[in-house]
């Protein structure tokens, strides 16, 4: 079977630790979290570290936890963690969803929240999810923490934000009283990468919505997300006709390339229709009509 | 008709003796993690290898450095195509009598083919070593689309061949042209329709691989390898490498999954041995999972045009097509000689009409060579395809039910046998039955209302498709004087040894991938000789110790080996009876035979049990004039005819109509092989063989960009069905014995691999409303097939 | 580097490369054959092993990440000889053709039951989703972790129920 090339292992106590063993090992240096993307990119030899920091071992970032009115999220979270979540299931049923279709069981119990985000698969599903519910990101240095706002986290495919001496280390999400959410998948087997997937959240007030937010994914938004179509819908009623122009608005400004999952046309005409079914599905549990 | 089990006594070991459900012998060690694959050969001093493939589809190699991965401190040695020409092996030919390269020499011609072979002291650094070679190439345009693979400038891809000049292969035709175009001329309906089977991979789960070792102080090489046909392989290592047949040994240890993938010689085979040769150690080659799917035996590719003739009361006239076999790089497809497009012949399928021509173009691609693979029994599973496509779109033309064109048209028993337009000598059937049994399992009224009833409001729910496929397969290849490969005849040997104690071993020329042949073969020998099954120990994949024959493959274990099997058992009966007659001093036509046991007639206290035979065979008893002593037989069965099973499938499936996503809700399978030896085994078999149906159907295929780069090289891409797209299915069964065969028994390995895509399809199509679309149906070509733009699903997705 | 990893109960060490994937530790380091590989790219799961009791594909976990951490392979699943019920259960289901996947199944199989132990057939379907079998069709494998499921030990008067 393949094998990945040599490498120089370390294993980090603390996050501490991570941040200055990346410090000491230099640019060749990544972090090894679940391990199921990096780990078969090494054995078909596309990526070839000169070092890996395994941070399995640091258990203070495995959590999901209320605090105040953000739900944190531990960048070592492992995939399961976030589908068995209370906290989550109460507050937002996206992220059951999404974690539903991400990969397989086996890939989910060592898959990690941070692992996922820092991969920055333009078709990875927990980006679309975050960047529907303008989730924080919190990044770790030698130097303190700072907060990125995920929308301003991937910088392209595979390309994000993280310095080389940094590490991510939390996510956290704001809470929205009353919210409903949903996450849409089309994929051409259980566990493969989306064709196209999307995400929304709806927040109520008066029958208007205060606050909507969408996802993508697979299909080069900008950001994961579309600004205008959520701009759109906000301080709306969300009648049938509001989220059909929403979605159009999301089919239009994403830029989705053809591949073996699908051509442009089908893919825009997903992000039109899931969009649509996430949004209506959302309102729904908003308006709590949906068990 | 419904399953007729007559009640058999069971052993001491609670198993049944002869025919039954019983549980597989082989299952304690799997289960226990102790099965025995090629990765788990591990011999003294082995070196580990590894295989340079070329990124390219088309180019010339202009030259290869190996100097630095020699200097790696792990590698033995490195072998190219310029070290194989010293030794005459840089080209192996392949079965079907064209030459395939081993290791490239002048160019490569397809992307993932064999360049380089690195042996080192470990897996790793042989891995390792490959990044050390560097090959220099100059990149040649490629043919992909194989529509385009004869036009006049089509780049040359096959110059190693004397006065090449284009890429054709073969053309072949069967059938009766003018009287077919005649019937053609003066029909009332002609529907013509093009279609693509795609290229699919059979994709077992465990690899292929081998293990060589060259003993040179007794001149003995032996082959560890994940062969489905030991002894071809010995034979054929014996005439590619020249080396004395006598002194070379294959062992087929426990395979893993074949479907058709494990029956050819690999380039990597053939390394391992010179590997072994080259460094006096053994050698060992295992595939990773990319060079499986981009190197070895695909099936398929075939591009079909067809069209069907008819009354317009629906009464089908003729059936004539058009084929364009894509067999990629070297013509390696493993079939009998005589028939270069396997039995695609056999497309009229089960129906009723005298009309029926076809004819096939092979071409040269840059792409992979194969093409025979996962359970197609000689590409049945192509004509299949066609003819229940075929059917269907004639009954879409007329507004007619295809279940009711199908029962229109099907053979009717009393027709049996029945030759057909092309030559099939079809053994014996009741077609009506079969399907009949499928629509009352099915309740197809009541789905057709419900399907009704869903067009009438579609408001919100999916589409809702049904579809039938009825299958004619052909197994058990076969009579020797029409099929051989290689020159070989399609013959199995078989040898039954009863010792002392009556306790037996069955030594098989074929070779087991999970079919169950140490059980089912057991319950054979045991329904003869009313012995139990478990005192029946089933030896297998070892040529040293088993008789010649041409192995696992086109579902022909059972036909052939199994019938085998049973004439050794039945002349070692008839050798206990007269050893019995001699026991008892009375004449052999005293006695009969009661399970197990030869007694007098009419004083049945008087007799003698097999286990009392065979002792007394091997005693002091004096034997008649000619009669040796001992139990055992030994047969070389050669089969008169195939034998044909059949079978009706129904698929009904939910379609998504803005996404386009497939849900297959019920698949009912009714199939008739014959009696069954063991019913468990047989629905595992077809469980299996539907579960591809569906994976083909609706997501399997390996397409391919325009510079001819594979983009179905990894399970990433080929996507294999899972637990979640295979609904729970639905078997019945008829029983039609086979007349020919000793205990009636036709073979059911590949039935519902050739049977069920077209099901799928067709419910597929009936869900759209739409009269022909290519498979597979991913979400993203179910949609455009809706919108009227289908996609090409054997090209990049554009 | 030195790994010490608890493998069946059993603890053992060893001097291997930080490469080292856990599958090719389990096989060629220890000689535990029974847990197989099908791919590179972690679908199959044909190489299912638990980690700390849950199960993980080893083809995608180093063995210097189990380094510390207990391992339960399917050599583990009999004991003194007698089958686990789930293996009793695939065998009287017909469970396995080839045998190539069965140890990652029962691996996946036997940390589902014992979490829910009487999963039903969508729970198990969902459970078994990332191993891959290419000869089942998955019927009879479901029909094995029902009947696991409905005969929890092997006592012999529960088997031949």
């Amino acid at each position: 079977m393949q094998t990945p090339a040599t490498f120089h292992y370390e294993r980090a106590g603390s996050v501490e630790e991570a941040i200055s063993l990346l410090e000491r090992h230099g640019p060749e240096t990544r972090l090894l979290a679940g391990g199921h993307s990096l780990l078969p990119m090494m054995k078909i030899r596309l990526a070839s570290p000169g070092t890996l920091v395994d941070i399995n071992g640091l258990a203070e970032l495995d959590y999901i936890r209320l605090e105040g009115d953000e739900i944190a999220i531990g960048a070592l979270t492992r995939h399961t963690g976030v589908l068995d979540s209370a906290v989550l299931a109460e507050h937002y049923r996206i992220f059951a969803e999404a974690e539903r279709v991400i990969a397989d069981p086996l890939v989910r119990n060592r898959g990690t929240v941070g692992g996922s985000l820092c991969q920055a698969d333009p078709a990875e599903d927990l980006s679309a999810v975050f960047s529907a519910l303008r989730a924080d990101l919190v990044v770790a240095s030698a130097s303190g923490r700072r907060s990125v706002p995920v929308r301003e986290f991937h910088l392209g495919p595979y390309e994000t934000v993280v310095g080389e001496n940094e590490i991510l280390i939390e996510a956290r999400v704001p809470v929205r009283p009353g919210a409903g959410s949903a996450y849409e998948k089309v994929e051409r087997r259980a566990g493969d990468w989306a064709v196209a997937a999307t995400g929304a959240f709806v927040q109520l007030r008066d029958g208007l919505a205060v606050d909507v937010g969408i996802g993508l994914s697979a299909v080069g938004a900008d950001h994961h997300s579309c600004a205008e179509a959520e701009e759109q819908l906000r301080g709306r009623e969300l009648t049938p006709d509001a989220i059909a122009a929403a979605a159009a608005t999301c089919r239009d400004r994403c830029h989705p390339t053809a591949d073996q999952r699908g051509p442009v046309d089908y893919k825009r005409h997903l992000v039109e229709v899931l969009v649509t079914r996430a949004l209506t599905r959302a309102l729904e549990r908003a308006r709590g009509e949906e068990a | 008709m419904t399953a007729t089990e007559v009640p058999v006594p069971t052993s001491p070991a609670g198993n049944p003796i002869g025919f039954g459900r019983m549980l597989r012998k082989e299952d304690a060690r799997f289960l226990r993690g102790q099965g025995h694959y090629i990765d788990d050969v591990q011999l003294p001093g082995m070196l580990h290898a590894a295989i340079l493939r070329s990124s390219y589809a088309h180019a010339r190699i202009t030259g290869i450095d190996t100097s630095a991965a020699e200097a790696h401190p792990k590698v033995k040695a490195v072998i190219t195509g310029a070290t194989l020409e010293g030794l005459n092996l840089a080209w192996m030919p392949t079965l079907s009598g064209d030459v395939q390269s081993v290791l490239a020499t002048d160019k490569v011609r397809f992307q993932g083919q064999e360049v380089a072979f690195v042996i080192a002291e470990d897996e790793y650094s042989a891995r390792d070593a490959l990044e050390l070679i560097e090959v220099d190439y100059e990149p040649l345009p490629a043919v992909v689309d194989a529509r385009k693979a004869l036009e006049p400038d089509a780049p040359v891809i096959r110059d190693d061949l004397e006065g090449r000049t284009d890429n054709r292969i073969y053309d072949w035709e069967a059938g009766d042209k003018a009287a077919c175009d005649e019937v053609f001329a003066g029909a009332e309906v002609v529907v013509a329709e093009d279609m693509l089977y795609p290229r699919v991979h059979p994709a077992p789960m465990e690899t292929c691989g081998s293990v060589a070792h060259m003993d040179k102080v007794t001149g003995k090489l032996t082959v560890w390898t994940t062969t489905q046909a030991p002894h071809a392989h010995r034979t054929l290592y014996a005439i590619v490498a020249g080396l004395p047949e006598h002194k070379i040994q294959i062992i087929s240890p426990d395979i893993g999954g074949g479907f058709g993938n494990k029956v050819g010689i690999y380039p990597g085979y053939v390394c391992a041995v010179v590997g072994s040769i080259v460094t006096g150690a053994p050698v060992k080659w295992i595939e990773d999972r990319s060079e499986n799917l981009m190197s070895t035996s695909f099936a398929r590719d075939y591009h079909m045009h067809g069209e069907i003739a008819s009354t317009r009361e629906g009464k089908i006239l003729g059936l004539r097509v058009d084929v364009l076999a894509d067999h990629g790089a070297f013509n390696g497809v493993a079939q009998p000689t005589k028939y270069p497009a396997g039995f695609f012949h056999i497309f009229t399928g089960s129906y009723d009409y005298p009309a029926a021509h076809c004819h096939v173009r092979a071409v040269y691609t840059n792409k992979a060579p194969g093409g025979v693979a996962y359970a197609c029994s000689f590409r049945i599973t192509e004509a299949v395809y066609l003819v229940e496509r075929m059917v269907n779109c004639l009954a879409d033309e007329l507004g007619m039910d295809p279940a009711e064109l199908r029962m229109k048209n099907l053979l009717r028993p009393e027709q049996f046998p029945y030759t057909t337009p092309t030559g099939w000598e079809y053994d014996s059937g009741n077609y009506p039955a079969a399907l009949e049994e499928a629509m009352r399992i099915a309740g197809y009224e009541e789905l057709r209302r419900e399907q009704a009833e869903r067009r009438a409001d579609p408001a919100g729910k999916p589409l809702m498709g049904i579809g039938i496929s009825f299958f004619t397969e052909g197994v058990g290849a076969g009579p020797r004087k029409h099929m051989d490969i290689l020159g070989l005849g399609m013959a199995d040997g078989c040898e039954l040894r009863v010792h002392p104690t009556g306790k037996a071993q069955l030594r098989l020329s074929v070779q087991t991938q999970g079919q169950g042949h140490e059980t089912t073969f057991a319950q054979i020998v045991s329904h003869e000789l009313g012995i139990p099954p478990e005192d029946i120990e089933v030896i297998h994949g070892d040529t040293d110790n088993t008789p010649f024959g041409l192995g696992t493959y086109g579902s022909r274990s059972t036909p052939v080996s199994g019938a085998a099997a049973a004439v050794a058992a039945q002349r070692v009966r008839e050798k206990a009876r007269i050893i019995a007659a001699t026991a008892l001093e009375c004449s052999p036509d005293d006695l009969e035979w009661e399970l197990g046991r030869w007694q007098v007639k009419g004083d049945p206290e008087q007799g003698k049990t097999i286990p009392e035979i065979a002792f007394a065979s091997h005693g002091n008893l004096e034997l008649p004039e000619g009669v040796e002593g001992h139990l055992d037989a030994s047969v070389v069965y050669n089969p008169p005819n195939l034998t044909y099973p059949f079978g009706a499938y129904i698929c009904v499936v939910d379609v998504d109509p803005e996404t386009g996503e497939v849900k297959v809700r019920r698949f009912i399978a009714v199939d008739d092989c014959g009696p069954r030896i063991n019913p468990m085994i047989v629905e595992g078999q077809i469980h299996g063989g539907l579960a591809d149906g569906i994976g083909m159907a609706l997501m399997e295929a390996i397409a391919f960009d325009p510079e001819g780069n594979n983009l179905g090289g990894s399970f990433m891409d080929y996507l294999l069905p899972t637990s979640l797209e295979c609904p729970s299915y639905e078997l019945g069964m008829t029983v039609t014995p086979s007349p020919h065969h000793p205990i009636g028994a036709k073979g059911v390995g590949e039935s519902a691999t050739v049977g069920s895509p077209p099901a799928v399809v067709n419910a597929v199509l009936d869900a759209l409303e739409i009269r022909q679309a290519d498979m597979p149906f991913t979400p993203a070509v179910v949609w455009r097939a809706m919108q009227g733009r289908p996609l090409r699903t054997d090209l990049a997705i554009e | 580097m030195q790994v010490t990893i608890t493998v069946n109960g059993t603890e053992t060490r060893a001097e291997v490369e930080p490469r080292l994937l856990l599958v090719h530790y389990l096989r060629n380091v220890l000689g535990l054959r029974g847990t197989h590989w099908g791919c590179d790219t972690s679908n199959c799961g044909a190489c299912t092993v638990w980690l700390d009791g849950v199960p993980v594909k080893s083809c995608t976990t180093l063995a210097a990440q189990a380094d510390g951490h207990a391992v339960r392979t399917v050599e583990d699943l009999d004991s003194g000889g007698e089958l686990d019920p789930l293996q009793q259960a695939f065998m009287e289901e017909h469970g396995l053709q080839c045998g190539f996947c069965t140890p990652g199944m029962l691996m996946t199989l036997r940390a589902l039951l014992d979490r829910d132990p009487d999963p039903d057939e969508a729970t198990i379907r969902e459970a078994i989703s990332g191993n891959l079998c290419r000869c089942t069709g998955y019927e009879n494998i479901v029909r094995a972790a029902r009947h696991a499921a409905a005969h929890p030990t092997t006592a012999p008067e529960e088997i031949s129920a």
